[in-house]
């Protein structure tokens, strides 16, 4: 299978993910997306590893993966609290750093 | 040049002359209340045995040969800069004794009178601490064996007399004075500090033999330059033209401050200064020509001043500008005038010291009244005062046999030997000075009493009469005993050399000259103080020439068009300067900073998915770029 063909798809997670941040309003949403779009540069990293035929892609996956999980607990702590405070998950509304 | 040894014996005692007074000045001026009650007899303890001191060191430097007097004694290394070394060592020379003898001897007699004239005030300690430190650091000064060292004295008196100027600090006239003194005393002092470095770069050294020792391989420009900054200095201190204005507002200090600093010693530092520095001075004749012309101007104008003033004190004071100039005079006139110049300063202390002591002791019994207007009639009730007042009157205007005659006389005789004019010039000040001194004493102590109603004058303490007999002792005797049969001559030449100055007039010509000269000026006074009666309120219509006298002759006015209002001006522009355009532009970085500021803040609208947007379009963009350049 053409390797490139990872790189389309990893493309087309990318831009999915890029269009749901930009347009969606729900905090959870938005978080979904931003996972999606490091899980696209994580399938571009190592397409291009396979590609050139090296490891260093598919080591930078990993650490991707490890920040994007530490991510995922801290982010994930802020909504809770957020919505906490506001009874509310939408971004728009939390455009304050007061309560 | 003498050659200089290193002090041992009796010499090795010279440094206790500075650290006695010195001793003095911090424990009075350090210890507060706890010494009040004998603060002042420990000042006089002091500078008697500062005086003690001199008079062991003088008779030990008689036992030596002439030329073998000069001694030197290292006490320690101030500075120690790659070339610039500075050591601070003291040089006792025939000139310094000299001048040692008249600052302990003249200093202690004040001393003693100042502790009858201050009692009663509050702050004597205080004043004597003041006192003890001005005679070390007048001493530092003529002791001093490089121009550093002299400058450290220098300023050390400029520094006491300010005190002393400003002592009375409730008075508002006072604290003026002492700030205008010290102003003054500031340019002067600006070409002390140019000199020495004048000297550091021409000749690498400061201490007077290097200078002198390298002073004749220097170009003339050099010489001469050196010259007229210490002209300059000498200037400020000695209170000479065009730097004289503060004389007469010193006269705001305790009288015995105006007889000590402001008439037998400080004042003459700066003649101290010019004669020190005779082997610049003879390399200089430019120079010298200069200070011969301050020297005459000043005699001229402190006499016209002093003939017009009716406050005793500031009389004096022109008297006082007027016989330092003859010392200038004197000291531009070269190796004919030094030893001359010496002899004037050395009998001038006794007798100006003691009028001023004089008008001290009639201030003290007239309620401290100055105005002459109101004396009249005071040899009546205080016969010690008159006749010690009246020997140093005698003495000042030059009458035979006492101290004057023999030293202004002489002073005139080399001016007229140089030129008739400068000659000339001098026989007319001796004219003046018989006019104003005259005036002085028929106001004060003949003619009808014109007292207020509330004073009783009586005569003073004794402390205070002793010292002014003693140096009425010295105005009718220091002329006789200095110049027979050339006893100060010979004992200058080995510092300043001597020659004798060669006239085409003889002795007699020239005294007889002078002495019409000195009777004119007398009768004049007769004529218009004792003939007539002296009106008891100064008038108002009076010629040009006395409305200049009592204005100073325009001093005043002319510093405050030409200097003061000048300054003030560049001051006040300086400052429109610094508020307009320095913080101008400091304030309006600040303020155009904060409106971008106030404008970038808007981007940041706490919208979440408008910075995912702005992240988003840079990274395009930077892919963009990547494409296009990055082929």
């Amino acid at each position: 299978m053409n390797p490139m063909n990872y790189i389309y798809l990893s493309a087309a997670l990318f831009s999915i993910g890029a269009f749901g941040v930009l347009f969606r309003r729900n905090a959870i949403v938005v978080f979904m997306c931003v996972e999606l779009m490091l899980n696209a540069a994580n399938l571009a990293f190592v397409a291009f590893a396979r590609i050139n035929g090296t490891l260093d892609g598919q080591v930078v996956a990993f650490f991707v993966m490890v920040v994007a999980a530490a991510e995922v607990v801290i982010g994930l702590a802020i909504i809770m609290s957020i919505f906490a405070t506001r009874r509310s998950a939408s971004i728009d509304e939390a455009n304050l750093l007061r309560s | 040049m003498e050659t200089i040894t290193a002090a041992s014996g009796t010499t090795s005692l010279t440094w206790l002359l500075i650290a006695l007074p010195l001793a003095g000045a911090v424990i009075l001026l350090g210890t507060g209340r706890v010494t009040n009650k004998w603060g002042h007899l420990l000042g006089v303890a002091t500078i008697a045995g500062s005086f003690g001191v001199a008079v062991a060191l003088w008779l030990s430097l008689l036992a030596k040969p002439s030329e073998d007097r000069a001694v030197r004694q290292f006490l320690f290394t101030w500075l120690d800069l790659g070339r610039f070394k500075v050591d601070v060592a003291l040089q006792l020379d025939q000139l310094s004794m000299a001048f040692v003898l008249l600052i302990t001897g003249v200093g202690l007699l004040i001393h003693v009178y100042a502790v009858g004239y201050m009692k009663g005030d509050d702050g004597r300690r205080r004043f004597f601490g003041y006192l003890n430190l001005f005679v070390a650091a007048m001493l530092l000064l003529v002791l001093a064996d490089s121009y550093v060292l002299l400058y450290v004295g220098w300023e050390g008196v400029g520094l006491a007399s300010y005190l002393l100027i400003g002592y009375y600090q409730t008075r508002d006239t006072a604290g003026p004075a002492a700030k205008k003194a010290f102003v003054v005393n500031r340019v002067g002092d600006i070409g002390m500090s140019v000199a020495i470095m004048l000297m550091f770069a021409a000749f690498g050294t400061v201490t007077f033999q290097g200078v002198f020792e390298a002073a004749p391989g220097a170009s003339s420009a050099m010489v001469n330059g050196i010259g007229f900054m210490l002209l300059l200095a000498a200037c400020g201190k000695s209170a000479q033209f065009p730097l004289q204005s503060w004389l007469l507002d010193a006269m705001e200090g305790p009288t015995p401050v105006s007889a000590l600093i402001h008439a037998a010693t400080m004042v003459t530092a700066g003649v101290y200064l010019i004669a020190r520095s005779n082997p610049i001075f003879d390399l200089a004749p430019t120079a010298q020509m200069a200070v011969i012309i301050v020297g005459l101007i000043t005699l001229l104008a402190g006499g016209i001043i002093a003939s017009a003033k009716d406050d005793i004190k500031k009389a004096l004071a022109g008297s006082t500008m007027s016989a330092i100039g003859y010392m200038m005079l004197a000291v531009g006139l070269g190796p004919t005038g030094y030893v001359f110049a010496i002899a004037f300063l050395l009998a001038h202390g006794f007798f100006k010291a003691g009028l001023f002591l004089g008008a001290g002791s009639v201030m003290h019994g007239m309620n401290d009244q100055v105005s002459m207007r109101r004396f009249g009639g005071l040899r009546s009730v205080m016969a010690i005062t008159t006749a010690t007042f009246g020997l140093g009157y005698l003495a000042i205007i030059g009458i035979p046999p006492l101290a004057g005659y023999f030293t202004k006389d002489l002073i005139i005789e080399s001016a007229l030997a140089r030129s008739p004019i400068i000659g000339g010039l001098a026989v007319i000040g001796a004219g003046l000075t018989a006019f104003y001194m005259s005036r002085i004493f028929f106001m004060t102590f003949i003619g009808k009493k014109r007292w207020t109603e509330d004073v009783h004058p009586h005569e003073s303490p004794w402390s205070m009469t002793v010292p002014m007999l003693v140096l009425a002792v010295g105005s009718v005797a220091s002329g006789y005993l200095l110049m027979r049969d050339y006893t100060l001559e010979k004992w200058l030449e080995p510092v300043t050399g001597f020659v004798e100055p060669e006239s085409s007039l003889s002795h007699v010509v020239v005294t007889s000259v002078t002495l019409t000269s000195v009777a004119v000026g007398i009768v004049a006074a007769i004529l218009l103080y004792l003939r007539r009666d002296v009106p008891e309120v100064a008038p108002s219509k009076v010629s040009f020439l006395v409305v200049a006298a009592r204005k100073d002759l325009f001093g005043d006015a002319f510093n405050e068009a030409v200097f003061m209002r000048p300054g003030q001006w560049l001051t006040r522009s300086l400052v429109w300067v610094d508020n307009k355009v320095i913080d101008g532009a400091v304030n309006g970085v600040a303020a155009s900073l904060g409106g971008l500021s106030a404008r970038a803040r808007r981007i940041q609208t706490g919208y979440t998915r408008s910075y995912s947007l702005v992240m988003l379009s840079g990274a395009l963009l930077v892919l963009v770029f990547l494409a296009i350049v990055g082929r």
